[in-house]
């Protein structure tokens, strides 16, 4: 495959995601990356790796109406940069913030290069991600001292909130910008939870490598897992049994609904309805102890393995689901009803945090939020691997893009998945449910990329020579949707913040990495 | 409103009841619930702290005030600030990044607090170990009183964690293990 204009040759990824790599030089990234936008395309990834001798290499991850395109370009050992590509796609800027902080390579050009990942844990000399930087060396506690853009004028005055949340949420620090009670702007500071994942990965290895994929954002736990594997399952040149992935699309589905439901309950009880709240976690409770008792774990970590799944289920079990989905599409209907009549919900949600179609596709907005502002992606409709191949997923999709959109978009979400629940139980194949993985010993690249609950999760795996792990970058769809948290808390006020943070859900760890 | 009260008694009240025989999980609740309510006469107030967890730990510590476990309807109740607490729950393991607040928000707790460090990482530091950014378990930063396994621990073992705390007053450092 190639792009109009430029002779560089794609070559397909193997494994199951649709994805396309091709290295390219450093110096074509900004115009790539602005031929892909022209074409609707977004960016879904930017990560960077030592290379040891070789220097360094950038890798951007886009997504297009071919599927993933990875772009790889080598850089300078002596002075590894690259053009920036945040003037193209503005969500490149934390992420391109974050691979000079763990890497040390500069965009060059680029208009903000402040610290992100890092605050006060390694100097400003030192790179965690590179090869001969000690993952256990620990430096002196520095001030993190991080520039925040001031508001000035009268009557305005700031008010800094976090990284200790009120509620019991991640961590995180938020920096109003405020006039009375209005917003005027929102300063987002994160990298509280940063816990060394990526490092982490290199010294585990392929083995224990899926553990940590499951926990790289808890209530992502199923995407993770199914993206690790798939990644690995590419660069082992291995496909899971047909009923393997099948159950895989089940645990994806029910992890997509019991997020649903608990933030849609979350949601009723920040605009007042604990009632909201006290149903709704009700429900999702429901499918935890069902989940503990056929697949050994209420949020289902570590159920999907490379490979295959860990626990099959027998046709007692699939009976039970069955008719759990059947209880909850019951049960939703009614809860639906109230929140659509209550006028006190509706006051709260309508025109709440609103980001306009227009903004979502300039900055790149993603997931169920962007789909609640025009944005049809959607990897299970657009890019199905099996089983979603054979399922004719429908996309949820709104344009008002507030409050009350990303709630109507969550409980289409929620009826879809139990169809798909349903449909994925009658249809369920007969067989195996794991293949063994066939040794690793060469150098290779993995691409796992699964449309989670919140986004599309992505793993991008890179091997060494021996087979071990040379580098790996979870990235989360939360990357995407954070800046634009800014954006949208524009003009509403302070106390309607909560309320529009919820309505995104987005991970910290899942960014802090 | 009718469409709201109507659904609140078709859904009558889910806090686990006095149990069958065969229902552990029941008996273990009920008998956990009573003990709280004799130790700390209605008036438990828990500060949460995620230090640096993959936010599996905190889906369940909200999972404690679902009607199941109804943990607010005993009297045991979140506090939005440490000044008003008298137990911190924290997560882990304890990000180099979190370390100064996790020690502010242990500061402005008054004496005497109790520590209560959630899950494998709290413990211990779990899958994420330790490392440039990582302290690894809670009791590295701030004195422990429990310690309570599970990835995440279920809403049970996490009020079991609260309760043996609370019983073993105030001793220190001592981190004993619930299951």
């Amino acid at each position: 495959m190639k792009l109009d204009n430029f002779s560089t040759e794609f070559h397909p990824v193997p494994g199951a995601a649709t994805a396309w790599r091709a290295d390219v030089d450093a110096a074509e990234l900004p115009q790539l990356c602005a031929q892909v936008r022209d074409s609707g395309g977004r960016l879904v990834a930017l990560w960077g790796s030592d290379e040891g001798d070789a220097g360094y290499a950038v890798h951007v991850a886009l997504g297009g109406h071919d599927g993933l395109l990875c772009l790889c370009a080598a850089l300078d050992g002596k002075d590894p940069s690259y053009p920036d590509v945040s003037a193209v796609f503005p969500a490149a800027d934390r992420m391109q913030r974050a691979a000079y902080d763990l890497l040390g390579i500069r965009a060059t050009g680029a208009e903000d290069t402040r610290k992100w990942l890092r605050h006060g844990a390694w100097p400003d000399t030192q790179f965690p991600l590179r090869k001969e930087f000690d993952a256990n060396a620990v430096y002196p506690t520095e001030d993190d001292a991080y520039p925040f853009v001031r508001v000035e004028g009268e009557g305005a005055h700031e008010i800094p909130v976090g990284p200790v949340h009120a509620g019991t949420i991640e961590p995180g620090h938020f920096r109003f910008s405020v006039v009375g009670e209005r917003i005027l702007r929102l300063g987002e500071r994160l990298g509280y939870k940063h816990k060394g994942i990526e490092k982490r990965f290199e010294a585990l290895g392929l083995e224990q490598g899926a553990r940590l994929a499951a926990r790289v954002s808890g209530d992502s736990t199923v995407a993770y897992g199914w993206a690790w594997a798939m990644a690995v399952e590419g660069v082992a040149g291995c496909t899971p049994p047909p009923r393997a992935l099948w159950l895989r699309a089940l645990l994806l589905e029910r992890e997509r609904v019991m997020n649903h439901l608990g933030d849609l309950g979350a949601l009723g009880n920040d605009a007042g309805l604990a009632f909201g709240l006290a149903q709704f976690m009700r429900l999702k409770e429901d499918m935890l102890r069902i989940n503990q008792s056929l697949f050994g774990h209420r949020y289902l970590m570590d159920a999907i393995i490379p490979g295959g799944v860990a626990r099959d289920i027998d046709y007692g079990a699939v009976t039970q689901l069955h008719e759990q989905a059947r209880t909850l599409e019951q049960e939703i209907a009614p809860l639906k009803a109230i929140y659509d009549e209550h006028a006190g919900v509706q006051d709260r949600f309508l025109s709440a945090g609103r980001v306009t179609p227009e903004l979502a596709a300039q900055l790149g907005l993603t997931g169920f939020a962007g789909r609640a502002s025009g944005q049809a992606w959607d990897l299970r409709a657009q890019f199905p691997s099996t089983p979603y191949d054979q399922l004719e997923v429908r996309m949820a999709t709104h344009r008002n893009g507030d409050v009350a959109a990303r709630a109507t978009v969550r409980f289409e979400e929620i009826g879809e998945s139990l169809r798909l629940m349903r449909e994925i139980l009658v249809k369920l194949p007969e067989g195996d449910i794991r293949t063994d993985l066939p040794p690793v010993a060469h150098a290779g690249f993995g691409i796992g990329l699964v449309e989670g609950w919140r986004g599309d999760v992505l793993v991008a795996l890179h091997t060494a020579s021996d087979g071990s792990v040379h580098r790996v970058h979870p990235h989360d769809p939360s990357w995407q949707n954070w800046p634009l948290l800014e954006h949208a808390v524009i003009g509403n006020i302070v106390p309607d913040f909560p309320l529009i943070n919820k309505s995104f859900n987005l991970s910290y760890s899942g960014q802090d990495l | 409103m009718y469409q709201i009260i109507k659904q609140i008694l078709k859904t009558g009240i889910k806090t686990e009841t006095p149990p069958g025989p065969d229902e552990t999980m029941r008996v273990e609740a009920q008998r956990l619930q009573a003990e709280i309510l004799k130790v700390f006469g209605h008036a438990v107030v828990i500060r949460h702290v995620d230090a640096g967890s993959c936010n599996g730990c905190e889906l369940e510590i909200n999972a404690l005030n679902n009607p199941y476990y109804n943990l607010e309807g005993l009297g045991i109740k979140f506090s939005a600030s440490p000044r008003h607490a008298d137990l911190l729950l924290v997560t882990g393991p304890v990000s180099r990044h979190m370390e100064i607040a996790l020690k502010r928000t242990w500061d402005a707790t008054p004496d005497p607090k109790l520590v209560v460090a959630v899950g494998d990482c709290g413990r211990d530091g779990g899958i994420f170990g330790v490392s440039y950014a990582s302290c690894g378990g809670i009791g590295r930063v701030i004195p422990v009183d429990v310690a309570v396994p599970g990835c995440p621990p279920s809403p049970l073992a996490i009020m079991q964690g609260i309760l043996t705390a609370v019983a073993a007053g105030t001793e220190k450092g001592t981190g004993p293990e619930v299951s």
